[in-house]
């Protein structure tokens, strides 16, 4: 009893620690101050002045395009990667997957410079001129989240029964008909798994971006702008904008819908799955 | 006959092994090119003779290795009952807790660092009269989840059984965890300790941040030396990081292995 009295207090202690930042900002959303800690009564104004906001605004369109354009560009290869991958030869197989653990334990910083050195490189010796643009950052980005599309579609490849493949193949599909018929819809979990993973990866990045962006998409003539580079930019110089706190609440809020939609579509899965097989058992249907 | 065009499958990871020759092997070898090479482009040990004399960048290596250790057990000491209890279906219910200390992750890393510091700064304590405090807590803030989660699925791992038996052979408490659980959770720890080792040392923006300046990682210098031009500098710095990311990697994988072969030694 005492036990579970001191767990429960452990955990919900560190837990409250962990978001005291982040409900700290919330708490201030609602209020105009110029830094947290300072209360000057409620408003909601924080929020419309979010909206208008364009330095923010484009900074988080930006953000969104990369994620997306990159997630699908390392799923697309890094999925074709994984399979093609599966079906190479025992030495080769093992190559492949070496340099695919480099990124995975690679520091960042050494990922990104060693990216900045090579398109230099390119810029002085073969282009004539800067480079860095959307592409280079794409890549960074793709660079980033390639091998972890790779891992968890492996698992996938590897769980798969062999014999529906050949058995297409029998039926008279052509290799590629019983690719896209068999394999795919079989490692879509891990496709999606890897997917998610890849936008959370570049949501998330600072440094890739910070060194391999240029100029481009909604930032124009201006380096591509990300939340990572923008609140970076801004933090140096001062307290966390005002406006960034209304964004935060609405990141969080954003989240918190979406773990609890999954979190109740999973349990009823159980619990249908449950109920499915106890009437099972009833009607001893085994 | 077309049968040498004939597609095959694994064909498919063509594109992909590319991808990876050109914008991972080739940019870490142009790393080491840069690294053993000087300004004119020689072949020279330059770079690494002005290393190993520089006092300065080599404190700054032992220091960042130092807040790496320090932050990686600070980090386990108090994740490890989290995920201890947690892994307990008393009351870790429908797994619904241990979302709840995963979602911070989700929540940009910058914004969250920002807030971290500005939190601190409001109770008083920042990167102006306590750098080296306010850089351990952001960074403890910022690893604490990774930290969990590999301890968590760890836990779940443990044969409740064997430690039954411990108590019932009449181990004391204290006993039964350093003898039992703390054994049978090992590949648990080391891979949390990884999650948060190399990231500490080669982080940039917490320290930066939190410090607000003052306390300069390897990650920075790094980081510095690239923004002055000093590419060879830079190149060979980020040669140690790679040797460092190395030698966790072969102690990883031997703690990893022995554990197998212990494992399979009692059964």
């Amino acid at each position: 009893m005492v036990k579970k009295i001191f767990a429960n207090i452990y955990i919900y202690l560190i837990l409250l620690l962990m978001y005291l930042p982040v409900l700290l900002l919330i708490v201030f959303s609602f209020t105009e101050s110029a830094n947290v800690g300072n209360w000057t009564g409620f408003s909601w104004n924080l929020y419309p002045r979010l909206f208008q906001d364009q330095e923010i605004m484009s900074a988080l369109g930006n953000t969104l395009i990369i994620a997306l354009v990159s997630s699908v560009v390392s799923v697309v290869l890094g999925t074709l990667g994984a399979i093609g991958t599966f079906y190479l030869k025992r030495r080769n197989k093992r190559i492949v997957e070496g340099i695919t653990n480099i990124p995975v334990v690679n520091a960042e910083i050494v990922m990104a410079l060693s990216l900045t050195v090579m398109f230099v490189f390119m810029g002085t010796y073969i282009f004539r001129k800067s480079i860095f643009s959307f592409y280079t950052l794409l890549i960074g980005h793709v660079c980033l989240s390639l091998p972890f599309v790779y891992l968890s579609v492996k698992p996938k490849l590897q769980q798969m029964d062999p014999n529906l493949y050949e058995a297409a193949m029998d039926l008279g599909c052509t290799p590629k008909r019983a690719l896209a018929k068999v394999v795919i819809p079989q490692i879509i979990p891990g496709v999606i798994s890897g997917f998610l993973l890849a936008i959370t990866l570049s949501l998330d990045d600072f440094i890739i971006t910070a060194f391999l962006r240029g100029p481009g998409l909604l930032s124009g003539y201006k380096s591509i702008e990300t939340l990572s580079t923008l609140v970076q930019a801004k933090i140096k110089k001062g307290p966390i904008p005002p406006e960034m706190r209304a964004l935060t609440t609405l990141i969080f809020l954003l989240i918190l819908t979406g773990v609890a939609v999954t979190t109740i579509y999973r349990n009823q899965k159980a619990k249908k799955i449950k109920t499915h097989s106890m009437k099972r058992i009833r009607y001893g249907k085994f | 006959m077309k049968r040498t065009l004939r597609f095959q499958r694994k064909y498919l990871c063509i594109p992909y092994v590319i991808f990876l020759i050109l914008f991972i092997i080739i940019p870490i070898l142009l790393i080491i090119f840069y690294a053993f090479t000087n300004k004119q482009g020689f072949f020279s040990f330059d770079a690494m003779i002005d290393f190993f004399s520089t006092p300065t960048k080599i404190s700054i290596l032992l220091n960042s290795l130092f807040i790496a250790v320090q932050t990686t057990i600070l980090c386990l000491v108090i994740g490890y009952p989290v995920a201890y209890f947690l892994a307990n279906k008393k009351y870790n219910k429908n797994g619904v807790l241990i979302t709840l200390f995963i979602m911070p992750m989700w929540i940009n890393f910058v914004l969250r660092t920002g807030a971290t510091r500005d939190l601190l700064t409001w109770l008083g304590v920042n990167g102006g009269n306590a750098p080296y405090f306010a850089t351990l807590v952001g960074m403890v803030y910022n690893y604490l989840p990774f930290t969990i989660l590999p301890l968590y699925t760890a836990m779940l791992k443990l044969d409740k059984s064997q430690i039954e038996a411990a108590s019932d052979l009449g181990a004391r408490p204290v006993q039964v965890f350093t003898r039992n659980i703390l054994p049978q959770s090992l590949p648990g720890i080391i891979s949390a300790a990884t999650m948060v080792f190399m990231p500490t040392i080669s982080s940039y923006v917490i320290s930066d941040t939190m410090s607000e300046g003052k306390i300069t990682l390897f990650g920075s210098s790094i980081y510095i030396s690239f923004s002055n031009n000093q590419w060879n500098t830079g190149s060979f710095l980020a040669l140690i990081m790679l040797i460092i990311i190395f030698i966790s990697m072969l102690v990883t994988h031997k703690f990893s292995n022995e554990e197998d072969t212990v494992r399979g030694g009692t059964w």
